[in-house]
């Protein structure tokens, strides 16, 4: 085990897994597992050293992202958004001063980051925008209308998209890096959900003003393809097996139990050989990935290629389905001790949880856009390609 | 202008996906900019295949090969575009 994965089972051993009834309760943001994500200095850990952080691979981010999904979906989606902006900046943005000086806060404050990317006006398209940045002097104002930015109001920093200028087509985005202090947001829309619900993902009116070195230089089509799109596939894909891994965990426990008070195994001993089967495909597709994308890494035209989309939204689109998929067939295991609220083998707010992966960003918006790509890719995939 | 370039202005002209006039755009401007979104670049790469009846091999399938007028008519010279299709 890495020592960054000891450190995140430490945090949701000691900390998540104590919290996340009342999260899910109260659709509360999980503040104790964040304060001691802060403590394990895990939200810095992409960023390189020199600048205070550990210089830790995206893999790694990925496994922590499932570590925390064990004990808490919440706190690992959180952690899962937050390392899509810092690799966002880490990847993109330490050629320029005024980025590298946020990076370094990042690291050395543990700094939390969230996003602005979706807006009221544009159906869910991120790859649009309606605002735009209007520069004046050396510095930029952005007002958007952000249909939801998870945890906001508990973020230490926003990353916001928005048209480069205020003539720039709705495609033509810039990557806008903003800290606390930089912006105020008004609240326009709540989140009680089904699960999923210590993300706290309201909607909100973005206003801020900053200097323009803190717009991203490559353009957000490009951050986009390189780094934003397959990191949340990535480390959201990490995070949905964590929730199915406790789920199958729970089914085991529940089936060892009944074997020793029978003396033999219970009929649904089969089922959970089936759902192991089930969680070690998932587990060996997100692998696969991740290993595709470490190849991919640094290399423009291999993450720009359209066929590392397409397998990079075939994780998502596979994984967030078998996800509701795997928990429900470890309900059928656990029986009315699954289907409870309360209780050692309780799976509700693993299945609830599990249900909002196949819904934010839908995937049939991004089977949409496979299937777009589909209509001019011709590859037959190879093993080891 | 190569007559190449000139058939590719004719088919982004007819797609009307850029949101800039297509006369004052030069060879080398990023269509991407222009308006051109990552959906309209696969309309754009049909409306290409079809025109010069060639399919773009998987290894063009990339941003950088639709970014501009002068890089698809480069990408369809590597593809052997030699005459003119009526």
């Amino acid at each position: 085990m890495s020592n960054f994965v000891e450190r995140a089972h430490r945090v949701g051993r000691e900390v998540a897994s104590r919290h996340v009834d009342s999260v899910d309760r109260d659709a509360r943001f999980p503040r104790e597992s964040f304060d001691a994500l802060r403590d394990e200095r895990l939200l810095g850990m992409l960023m390189p050293r020199e600048l205070g952080g550990e210089s830790a691979t995206i893999g790694d981010a990925v496994a922590v992202a499932h570590a925390l999904g064990q004990y808490c979906s919440a706190t690992g989606m959180i952690f899962a958004m937050h390392q899509i902006q810092a690799a966002c900046l880490m990847r993109h943005g330490l050629s320029s001063e005024g980025l590298r000086s946020v990076a370094s806060r990042v690291a050395r404050d543990q700094l939390l980051l969230a996003s602005a990317t979706t807006e009221t006006g544009v159906g869910g398209n991120v790859r649009e925008s309606i605002c735009a940045v209007q520069a004046k002097d050396h510095r930029f104002t952005i007002e958007k209308q952000a249909s939801v930015i998870s945890y906001g109001s508990h973020a230490d920093g926003i990353l916001a998209t928005a048209r480069r200028s205020p003539d720039a087509a709705a495609s033509d985005q810039a990557l806008a890096v903003l800290l606390a202090e930089d912006y105020t947001l008004e609240q326009t829309s709540g989140w009680d959900t089904l699960g999923m619900r210590g993300t706290c993902s309201n909607g909100y009116v973005l206003r801020a003003e900053a200097p323009l070195d803190r717009l991203l230089p490559l353009p957000y089509a490009d951050i986009s393809a390189r780094t934003m799109l397959p990191i949340t596939h990535l480390t959201w894909a990490g995070t949905w097996v964590g929730i199915v891994t406790d789920a199958v965990a729970r089914a085991r426990a529940y089936v060892r139990a009944e074997a020793r008070k029978r003396g033999s195994a219970p009929p649904a001993a089969i089922r959970l050989a089936a759902l192991v089967a089930g969680l070690e495909a998932m587990q060996g597709h997100l692998e696969a990935a991740l290993a595709r994308f470490e190849r991919a890494s640094d290399s423009p035209d291999k993450l720009t290629a359209m066929s590392f989309a397409v397998a990079m939204n075939a994780l998502k689109t596979s994984t967030s389905t078998r996800a509701v998929e795997l928990i429900n067939e470890a309900m059928l295991i656990c029986g009315i001790n699954g289907y409870r609220n309360t209780g050692p083998y309780s799976l509700s707010r693993h299945l609830r949880d599990a249900y909002s992966a196949a819904i934010m960003v839908n995937n049939d918006r991004i089977m949409g856009n496979t299937s777009n790509y589909l209509l001019v890719l011709k590859d037959i995939p190879e093993l080891n390609a | 202008m190569s007559s190449l370039s000139n058939q590719v202005r004719e088919i982004l002209a007819q797609g009307q996906w850029l949101k800039r006039d297509l006369e004052t755009l030069r060879d080398d401007a990023d269509l991407y900019d222009a308006g051109l979104s990552s959906h309209d670049s696969v309309n754009l790469m049909l409306a290409l295949e079809e025109a010069f009846d060639v399919e773009f091999p998987d290894a063009l399938l990339k941003r950088r090969t639709f970014e501009s007028i002068q890089a698809i008519s480069s990408a369809l010279s590597q593809l052997k575009i030699d005459a003119p299709v009526p």
